[in-house]
Formats: C-alpha cells, structure tokens, sequence
C-alpha cells in the first residue's frame, strides 16, 4: 500500500467545460510540461484513479455524472479544480443552467485560477495535489493499523467474557 | 487567384400555412437547409428557416411570424434532419410545433428552468394557456 | 436473426475528450441506430446578451469554445460590423487572416493528435502535440494568451504584430512544416494506420447533401464547399483552392486535414508578404440597428450566426449555429452498420466540439 502514493493514477473529467482548460490539462502530459515525470499517469477508469482533474462549472445534467465519479473512486482520493468556471462558474455563473462550481457536487481540495489555466499553474496543482494525497495515504493506513487493534481488543474481551461465562 | 463567389442573401416574409410547400420548393430546387432559428420580440415569434445553394452560395431565408400560441407543423418529414434544430427551438422559446419526427419531448437538453430564453411574463402566460386547453379537452372526454 | 441491445456509450469515456452520450442499439456487434443525447455542456450562453452589451460579448462569445476560440471572436466582430457599415482598416484584415489560419493550423494538429490517442498510438499522439506547441509559443509571442487570446475588437484589432515578430513566425512556420511532413508519413502511409481508417464510415456526396454536412467532413465525400470562397478579410488577395477528395471514409477525412495544414501555411506566408501597412483599428460611432446573417469557415467547418439588433446597446438575439450541431445528423448516419469497436473513431472522425454545440 505504501508504493501507492508515490505515483497516483489521475482521472480528469470535463463538465460544461469551454475545453481551454481541458487541452492545456491535456498538453501538461504530454512533451514539453510533461507532468508524468512526477509518477502521474492519465486512466480512463474512475475506480483505478487517486486524483480527480475536473474543469468547467456544474449544471443540472452532469450533477449526477460527477457525484457518480466521486463516488466510484477509492479513498484516499483528492479533488483538483482547474479553471475559473470550476471554482466559481466562472463568466457563466449568471447563465440559467449553471449551478456553480465544483465544490457544490464533491468536496474540492485544490483551486487552480485562470481563463484558460496556463500549464504551469496547473503543474503547481498537481504537484500540491500529490502532496495532499501522501499525506491522506499516511493517515488512510494508519486508520487501517488503528482498526485492525482496535478489532483484536474486542475479540478477547469477547473470549475472555465467554471464559468467564463458562467458568460460572 | 481565388474565384470568389458574390452570393445574394434574401429574406421572404410567408405565412405559416405555406411553409411546408416553400420548403418543398427549395429542397426540390437543389438548396439545402442551413439553419433554423427563432427570436421573440413585441409579442410575437420570428422564425428563420435558411436555405444555401452549393454551387454560388446564395442565401435564401423564410420569415415566419407566428402567435404565441399558434401551432405550426414540423418540416421533418422534407428534411429528416431538421429534428434537432426544431427540438431546440420547441425547448428554448416554447414554440408550438406538431408532428417532429423524433421528438424528445422538451429533453434535448433537459434543462430545469422551462422556456428560458422568452421574458418570464410571457412564460407564465403560455404555461397557463396551455393548461387551460388541456383541461378543456380532457373535460370534453370524460363528459363522452 | 440476432438479439438486440442497447448500449450506453459515454459521457466519460477514455476515447472521447468531451461529454456527449449515444444510445447505441446494437445487434451482435453491428450497429443498428443510435440515438445522440447532448445537454452536458449546455450553458445557456445566449441568455448573457440582456446582461452584457455588444462590446463586452466578445469575451463570452470567446468562451464557447476553447479550440476555435479566435474564430467565434472573429465571426461575431464581423456580424456586428456588417450591421453597422464599419469598414474595418486593410491591416486588421490579414492581422485577422494570419492569427485565423495559425487557429486553423492548431486545431488540426489537436485533432490529429487525438486520433492517433484514438487508435492506440500513444507515441504518435504525443509528437503531434509537440509540434503544436510551436504554434501556442507562437501565440503567445504575439497575443499574450496561449489558447484564448482576446485580441479582436469591433471595429479591427487590439494588438499589432511589427516586422520582426512577422519574420519571426516565418522562421518557426519554416520548422513547423518540417516536422509535419516528417509526421504525415505515419498519418498517411503507415499500413496499421491504413488498415483501421480505410473504407469505415462511407458517405456518398448525395448522402452529404442531404444531410447538410459542412467543413473537412464534407470535403472529404466531394463537396467543394468552403466559405473562404466569400472573399472576405484576406482571402480576396490570396491564392486559394479548397482541398477535397472523393473516397469519403475516415482515412479521406484524416488526408484531407493534413492537407489543410500545408495549404494554412502557405497562405499565411503569402499574407505576410502581402501585408499592407496603416492602422488596426476603425472607429466605431452609434449603436447597431439590424440584422444579418454571418458566414465564415471556421477549423471544423461552416459556422453561421444570426444577429439580431434595434438600436440598443443590447443585443436582441444571437444565435450561434455551429459546424458540428450540422454534423450530428452526418454521424447518426455514418454509424448505421458500423462495427462497436470502430465507434471511438467514428465519433471523433467528425472532429467533435461538443461544447460548441451545446453552448
């Protein structure tokens, strides 16, 4: 489990997003930003990904969509959101059909500002994301470790009752 | 050099009974359909069907202008494609078309707000109209 | 007589870099309909004009879509000076042609690289889109910005590009098409690539027609059909042919793209070299009072907006129609018979911007 967090699996999802942010998050890995040499790769699959890159505001549709992707990912998992209209709504916020942001569907760890976002403020992100998700899988085993003694402790107070009980 | 073409653009104001043959026209004369948009002003709506010629690229537009109520039926038999931007127009503006080939039923886009791009007034006005005829004619069957 | 089922495809998918989602109805791995269900990326962007007058627009109409971002600005500046009788200075003009085929340029070196992603050639992917930022640094040379750059006006330009920052880009065009012919080896001759893209999704020039299909998806089944025929901006002095090729499958649309980018490269080296010089900008007095109908060709093809003005600062209607909302019929139909493993192509083959559509 401790190999785990030194390269996270990055899942990113556009939700009524312009597509600015969405090819510069696109062109950060791939040759010149390339984000991948700090262990990254980009999956397609929500249930094998740690960090969720989401760009563009939220609207009725994909609510549901984004809350589902949330859901299905493993914890620890840290929440990105890159581009103004992911923090806030961005120029859209008075538009009918925006909601808001991301942080109105899942909990959002990370803002990254900008029209489009440029590639090094989102590197900045990533590197900060991954940072957060290190210190989450620390906490995530020791939670695991604290469980595990807290289940043994209970079994022989059971056994030892039930000794006590078979004595009487 | 580049031989440019010098389109005529040209709008005809028609009714709302002649449009499927105005349309019939067009089509069998070889355009083919460019767009379909609708606008609200001074109570009323003002639909645009836009026709392209290949070869010079002449701009052909029907006007329509219609009620807020009145009903108009769908080109979708002629031009099977115009389904989406009918579907739109019925979702965004309210427009009473009959018969669309694929209709989804005000769920193109699904939006939860009804008719948002007419002013709120005129919304409640529409709504409240429509449920007026709808009562009347399901009063008329359970009476049958 | 097989057993038919309907399978989801999308909103998230690893293939496709936007939301859009099908109904796929599907008979023993043949594909017997589908049934397109957008509404993802819808906006409501429209709405914003009783909110912001027709200056302040631009920067939303901007916004709808990131890859042809310069273009929306463009046409819409275009729309608006027509209603007014603005004549927009001769520099403006080919300013406007240069930063617009570089636009084009771009985004089909993005579409190229995603249809190498497509496939499975990872690696092809990734030279393609290190080429294209040669094209961003360009951009950011001269604009500021790297994929939205607010540099049009009502009226003309905002920025100026002086004779060292032209020779510059003549320089980096100079490399750029070098690297690019290196690349259309793989694109075009390449037998893995060829036997995935040839003979799929077939349609005939009659099929276009009456679909209204527009832009590279047209051209490649025949139709000679290119609003750059309009003679407006620049193009009325350059040299210009629009590309075309009569197969009309994937690999058509793949060749006819490559082409494009030369062909992009050529006009604006002979833009440069035709520049005239004086000012940028015409000055704009009044309010618009009008209507009209604006055509140009954008990277995916024909966008045309109706603009609808009474002598306010507001506007009273915009309606923006895009390429691909015409092209969503044309893929519904490219997609009957078709294998399941082959729909990723098919769905990117007309160079999807579903935010475009939806606005």
């Amino acid at each position: 489990m401790s190999m785990v967090k030194k390269s996270p699996w990055v899942l990113h999802y556009d939700g009524s997003s312009c597509n600015g942010c969405d090819i510069e998050v696109l062109a950060c890995l791939t040759p010149v930003y390339d984000a991948e040499r700090f262990g990254i790769i980009n999956t397609g699959d929500p249930m094998q990904a740690d960090i969720l890159l989401l760009t563009g505001g939220i609207n009725s549709q994909n609510q549901a969509v984004v809350k589902q992707l949330y859901d299905q990912m493993p914890r620890p998992k840290v929440v990105v959101a890159i581009g103004v209209c992911a923090c806030t709504g961005g120029v859209f916020k008075e538009c009918y059909n925006i909601i808001g942001g991301a942080d109105t569907t899942v909990p959002v760890d990370i803002y990254v500002p900008g029209c489009a976002a440029r590639p090094q403020a989102i590197i900045d992100g990533i590197v900060q994301a991954i940072d957060l998700f290190q210190k989450r899988s620390d906490e995530h085993e020791l939670l695991m470790k604290n469980k595990g003694k807290k289940a043994d402790l209970k079994t022989k107070e059971n056994n030892n009752s039930s000794d006590k009980g078979n004595e009487a | 050099m580049v031989d440019i073409k010098n389109p005529v653009e040209s709008c005809e104001v028609i009714e709302a009974k002649d449009l499927l043959v105005k349309v019939l026209e067009k089509k069998k004369e070889g355009l083919r359909l460019s767009q379909i948009c609708a606008a609200y002003t001074d109570g009323k709506y003002e639909l645009s069907y836009s026709f392209e010629n290949e070869e010079n690229f002449d701009f052909v537009t029907l006007r329509v202008y219609l009620e807020l109520e009145e009903e108009i039926p769908s080109v979708s038999e002629i031009l099977p494609h115009a389904v989406f931007y009918e579907n739109e127009m019925k979702e965004l503006y309210g427009v009473n078309i009959k018969m669309i080939n694929l209709d989804f039923e005000n769920k193109l886009y699904r939006i939860k707000t009804k008719t948002p791009l007419l002013p709120p007034e005129e919304r409640k006005r529409i709504e409240d109209a429509r449920k007026s005829i709808a009562e009347a004619e399901g009063g008329i069957k359970e009476e049958d | 007589m097989g057993k038919r089922s309907i399978i989801p495809y999308g909103p998230q998918h690893p293939v496709l870099p936007e939301p859009i989602h099908l109904d796929l109805v599907v008979e023993d791995e043949r594909i017997i309909e589908a049934i397109p269900s957008i509404g993802f990326v819808h906006r409501g962007l429209e709405s914003l004009i009783t909110k912001k007058d027709y200056n302040a627009m631009v920067y939303v109409v901007e916004r709808t879509c990131g890859i042809c971002s310069f273009m929306h600005g463009m046409t819409y500046c275009e729309g608006i000076e027509q209603i007014m009788n603005i004549e927009v200075p001769g520099r403006a003009m080919y300013l406007r042609t240069i930063w617009g085929e570089m636009s084009r340029i771009h985004s089909h070196l993005l579409w190229l690289g995603l249809l190498a992603d497509g496939y499975g050639f990872e690696s092809l992917f990734y030279q393609t889109w290190r080429i294209r930022e040669k094209v961003l640094d360009i951009f950011e040379a001269t604009t500021g910005g790297r994929v939205i750059f607010s540099v049009n006006k009502v009226g003309g330009c905002i920025r100026d590009m002086n004779q060292d920052k032209l020779n510059m880009i003549l320089r980096e065009l100079d490399d750029i098409e070098k690297k690019v012919k290196e690349i259309q080896k793989t694109f075009l001759f390449d037998y893995s690539v060829q036997s995935r893209l040839k003979g799929i999704g077939i349609l005939t020039k009659e099929q276009v027609h009456d679909l209204s299909c527009v832009g590279p998806f047209a051209r490649a089944s025949g139709l000679d059909m290119d609003m750059r025929y309009l003679g407006k901006d620049a193009y009325k002095d350059l040299e210009f042919h629009a590309i075309t090729s009569n197969d009309g499958d994937c690999y058509a649309r793949c060749e006819v793209r490559v082409r494009e980018i030369f062909q992009s490269i050529d006009l604006i080296r002979e833009a440069i070299g035709k520049i005239p010089d004086g000012e940028i900008d015409a000055p704009v007095k009044g309010l618009p009072n009008g209507e009209t109908f604006m055509r140009v060709e954008q990277p995916r093809g024909e966008a045309i907006y109706y603009i609808k003005t009474s002598g306010k600062a507001f506007v009273d209607r915009l309606r923006i129609r895009t390429p691909t909302f015409a092209n969503l019929p044309g893929l519904c139909e490219t997609l009957k018979g078709a294998n399941l493993a082959d729909v990723g192509l098919l769905v990117l083959s007309i160079d999807p911007c579903i935010s475009c559509t939806e606005r």
